[in-house]
């Protein structure tokens, strides 16, 4: 065997893919690799669940078809998902007690087709429960903590996914997006996360949050790495989600080296308002310039309604929510209360005892919203507003391709620093939401650092389908600049 | 069929009352698997056996729409002159029970898909018609099991997730007659077009009657709704009761308050399960894991292109092809199998009118007496159009031929012929064989003759009695008649 120059973890996807089809590494031993690296940095808190026998057998079974020639493209390279994702090999928690020591019978379509791909499950990461959360402070178990400056948060609800890539415990992850849970914590640990078009990437196995909304993605070091790992996460999946599209895989990886000359870059007034920290801004600013530089051409948008995005989500989220986290109720699976007098108080404990609080608060103004007398001045309305600002994302695309901004308005801030005020939390999704609501592909990449040395999001938004494109200009960024290789101190 | 229109009504008053009921029938749709899962639908399995994870509403899980549902759902709608909307949308309705896995049913709320419609029928001799709303696609719960266990309830989520079609109806029907009579024709719409093996005692055919009363000319009265009607006749008892019960209440002043009842055959009385205070707030939105359900033109001519002929519009043929008496035309067609039977013993012997006859004469004797249906008929239509054939062509009379038929309803003999050789029962056509009999006959009752020639025609019947006695039934009763009359007259 070839000795190899660089650890397993300073490899992104391609290069242990590589490594590993050359036999210069073997499945088990990167799958080893990483594992220990895990348990070192365990006082991050990106993990929920490791099982090393699981992942050796995996990695084994990788090694033994990279011997007889069978290997799939991402054989043998581990992998870590988050633990919305629902696995037959480990727990799935969504990070609530509700589902503590739950075990599917059957694993999600994104992890089916990763592991046909060939990639090692290293175990599963944390979130905010139920994906409810921008800090990763809503996780029933342990908060988890950003590489960068472990005082601060991750950003959420993936928290646990990005700091596994950070910290080099995994080569690249699965989250979930539903208002910007990839692209928030990407931009806060400094990695490479997307979101594609709704409907893309099949939620079959995807603990539900918010149906319309939710959507799987990967995040990784760069974005080549995330375009392999999108390659193999798409495609219709029609017998087991009726909202996954029909379209065909892809190879996202086939325009990464295309020319930005003559892209138009559309630049959103309303995304550098007042509410944006210098810091970012300025971050943000340079990384514009340096698409300029590249041969792209800025173009002044408007998304008029960038900040009812705000209200508009925070309506039809916990509204499908409450509907959604009905099946949680003591019967069939999951947490039930100890002691109950009758069936009402059996829903009523077991559910009190079972959610946190973000949950609780989402149920209730998802089930306040859809109230009788309430429905059409909340839900229809907010209905009504989407369609509206998808219709604003469509007149824009008339003069630009693809949107730039700041994925969010500031750094990660510190544990606990947005205190008992979850609006806070609820503002700083403000550049997310309005992608989300639109359906559309977006993603975060790394531009630069702010206050405290702290990563900054670049967030790319592409119209339906565009995700190729996305992942180009993101590329071609990484290739002058060098923000998504950098590594926090001590890793 | 028809289009819809307000049946004029006929005032059927009940000490002075108009009573109004309204239907809400769920029909179960005869898949094979379930409305949004892979499970298989099929009765009386082991508990929690025919439930997939998708039915257990396990984390991750998602709905995905059965065509064959869809498709039987048009097919009702175009047997019954619906509109069937191109685009309808599943809602979810949430409450907590443990027998509803997902903390929701996923029905169709504002947008059904199949919109409007008609149900034609009889009333005695009166055709009437009851304007459907809407009928709906929506997914069955599963069933609470209590009995079985001690201070605990067992969940069997089998039915979970199983197909339904609720049909609505307006307020047009005014008695319990009325009531029974629409739903025996839905039943038999239903069951005729295959989407619904309408099997009663197993839930398959599920009905809610909507029952007011009000003085004539009044506004609608409060209804209240007698839920899972599962037989024709506690249908009719229910109602009954209860329009009874609406009228002393108020008759004794008091008010009637919206409630949901339930219908005990023990008792024959209906009570209150809950009333309109306890109303849950279902919280109805479009189910965001179901794209709106899109139906194009040409599924639905293709539905329509492979339907088989309605009951109704059979019966139209049945008296403009081969002649039948409306009343014998809407009897034959109360079932496939019973109009299928009677068009293959009409066509084999060219006699559509005797093959009625004997239908709904003999056959159906039969059938019920050993209560079977006519599927399992031991005469075979062919065995009765030979039969029939024999009569026609005046080989045997009538009388020997239900000589015949009960020979072969208890297997002896392969058809009518050998049946006929076997026992003799060819009709005399030789006239000097029978003028001997006749002879023969007349001179042993002197007394009968000379009645008949004072005037009494009974006399001249109980002769040709004793002549097609001595005939052993094998004259022909006219030519006897003919030649009597000859011979005394």
């Amino acid at each position: 065997m070839q000795t190899v120059h660089h650890a397993p973890h300073d490899l992104g996807v391609a290069e242990l893919a590589a490594a590993l089809r050359q036999g210069q590494l073997s499945a088990v031993e990167t799958a080893q690799h990483f594992l220990k690296r895990a348990q070192a940095q365990a006082s991050l808190g990106a993990f929920l669940a490791l099982d090393e026998e699981v992942t050796i057998a995996q990695a084994r079974a990788a090694d033994a078809r990279l011997a007889a020639g069978t290997a799939g493209p991402l054989e043998g390279v581990p992998l870590a998902h988050k633990d919305i994702f629902v696995t037959r090999d480990f727990p799935t928690t969504a990070g609530s007690k509700m589902l503590k020591g739950y075990r599917s019978p059957f694993d999600a379509t994104v992890v089916r087709k990763l592991r046909d791909a060939g990639m090692v499950t290293l175990g599963k990461l944390n979130c905010d429960e139920f994906a409810m959360g921008s800090s990763n402070e809503n996780s029933a178990y342990h908060p988890a903590r950003n590489p960068w400056d472990r005082t601060r948060v991750p950003g959420g609800s993936s928290g646990g996914s990005a700091v596994a890539v950070a910290a080099r415990l995994a080569p690249a992850v699965t989250g979930t997006d539903t208002g910007g849970s990839i692209r928030q914590p990407a931009s806060f640990c400094g990695i490479t996360g997307i979101k594609p078009t709704y409907g893309r990437a099949s939620r079959y196995g995807m603990v539900a949050f918010a149906s319309s909304l939710d959507q799987a993605g990967p995040m990784a070091r760069s974005a080549e790495d995330c375009a392999l790992l999108l390659s193999s996460m798409c495609g219709p999946d029609p017998d087991r989600d009726s909202t996954s599209l029909d379209r065909r895989e892809e190879d996202f990886t086939r325009s990464l080296n295309d020319s930005l000359e003559g892209l138009r870059i559309g630049v959103p007034s309303e995304f550098f308002g007042t509410g944006l920290a210098d810091d970012v801004r300025a971050a943000v600013e340079a990384c514009l310039k340096v698409y300029e530089g590249l041969g792209a051409k800025l173009v002044p948008i408007s998304l008029p309604r960038t900040e009812l995005s705000i209200p508009v989500y925070y309506i039809i989220a916990p509204a499908e929510a409450s509907s959604n986290l009905s099946r949680f109720d003591g019967v069939k699976f999951g947490h039930r209360a100890g002691e109950y007098t009758d069936l009402v108080d059996m829903y009523r404990k077991t559910r009190a005892e079972g959610f946190g609080d973000e949950v609780k608060r989402r149920i209730m103004i998802g089930t306040y919203v859809l109230s009788h007398g309430y429905y059409d001045a909340y839900y229809l309305q907010a209905q009504k507003i989407r369609r509206m600002i998808a219709d604003d994302f469509q007149q824009a695309f008339r003069d630009c391709d693809l949107i730039a901004g700041p994925v969010a308005p500031t750094v990660a801030w510190k544990l606990g620093g947005h205190g008992n005020d979850p609006l806070a939390d609820y503002l700083a999704d403000i550049f997310t939401l309005p992608a989300s609501l639109a359906g559309l592909p977006g993603m975060s990449v790394p531009a630069g650092y702010g206050e405290g040395g702290m990563p900054v999001g670049l967030q790319l938004i592409g119209n339906y389908f565009s995700e190729a494109r996305l992942l180009n200009a993101a590329h071609r960024l990484q290739q002058v600049t060098d923000f998504h290789s950098r590594k926090p101190e001590g890793l | 069929m028809s289009t819809p229109t307000t049946t004029p009504v006929k005032s059927l008053l009940v000490r002075g009352y108009e009573v109004v009921i309204g239907f809400e029938t769920h029909a179960q749709l005869s898949t094979q698997s379930k409305i949004f899962s892979r499970a298989a639908t099929a009765f009386g399995a082991e508990p929690n056996t025919q439930a997939c994870a998708v039915d257990l509403a396990l984390p991750g899980t998602l709905p995905v729409m059965n065509r064959g549902a869809v498709e039987r759902a048009i097919e009702f709608g175009l047997a019954v002159g619906s509109h069937i909307a191109p685009r309808s949308i599943f809602a979810r309705k949430n409450y907590f029970y443990p027998d509803l896995p997902k903390g929701y049913q996923i029905s169709q709320f504002e947008i059904p898909v199949v919109q409007g419609g008609a149900v034609d029928f009889y009333l005695g001799d009166e055709k009437r018609t009851v304007r459907l709303v809407r009928a709906h696609l929506e997914e069955d719960a599963g069933k609470s099991l209590h009995e079985d266990f001690i201070g605990q309830s067992g969940i069997d989520l089998n039915r979970a997730g199983t197909p339904l079609l609720e049909i609505v109806t307006e307020p047009d029907m005014r008695s319990s007659a009325e009531a029974v009579a629409y739903a025996k024709e839905l039943h038999k719409i239903v069951t005729w077009i295959g989407i619904c093996d309408g099997n009663m005692q197993e839930g398959s055919f599920r009905c809610d009657a909507n029952v007011s009363v009000r003085k004539p000319g009044a506004p609608l009265g409060t209804r209240r709704e007698i839920k899972n009607l599962n037989s024709f006749k506690f249908m009719q008892q229910a109602i009954d009761f209860e329009i009874r019960w609406q009228i002393e209440e108020i008759e004794d002043g008091r008010a009637i308050q919206q409630a949901t009842v339930l219908f005990d055959p023990d008792t024959g009385e209906t009570r209150a399960m809950r009333t309109k205070e306890d109303a849950a707030d279902y919280r109805y939105f479009p189910d965001p894991d179901l794209p709106p359900l899109v139906i194009a033109p040409d599924w639905v001519d293709r539905v329509r292109s492979e339907m088989a002929e309605l009951p109704r519009v059979m019966a139209q043929r049945f008296v403009s092809d081969y002649g039948l008496p409306e009343y014998d035309a809407t009897t034959l067609t109360q079932s496939k199998a019973m109009a299928g039977y009677f068009e293959a013993v009409a066509k084999t012997s060219g006699q559509a009118k005797l093959a009625s006859n004997w239908i709904m004469g003999e056959v159906s004797r039969r059938l019920n007496a050993s209560e079977t249906g006519i599927e399992q008929s031991a005469v075979t239509s062919v065995q009765l159009a030979g039969l029939i054939a024999r009569i026609a062509d005046g080989t045997i009379s009538n009388s020997a031929g239900r000589q015949v038929f009960e020979a072969l309803w208890n297997g002896e003999g392969q058809d009518a012929d050998a049946v006929i050789e076997a026992k003799g029962l060819k009709q005399i056509s030789d006239t000097g064989a029978l003028d001997r009999i006749i002879d023969e006959v007349v001179a042993a009752n002197p007394d009968n003759v000379a009645q008949f020639k004072a005037g009494k025609d009974k006399a001249f019947n109980a002769l040709v009695g004793q002549i097609m006695k001595a005939s052993k039934g094998k004259a022909n009763p006219q030519q006897v008649n003919d030649l009597l009359r000859k011979k005394i007259g």
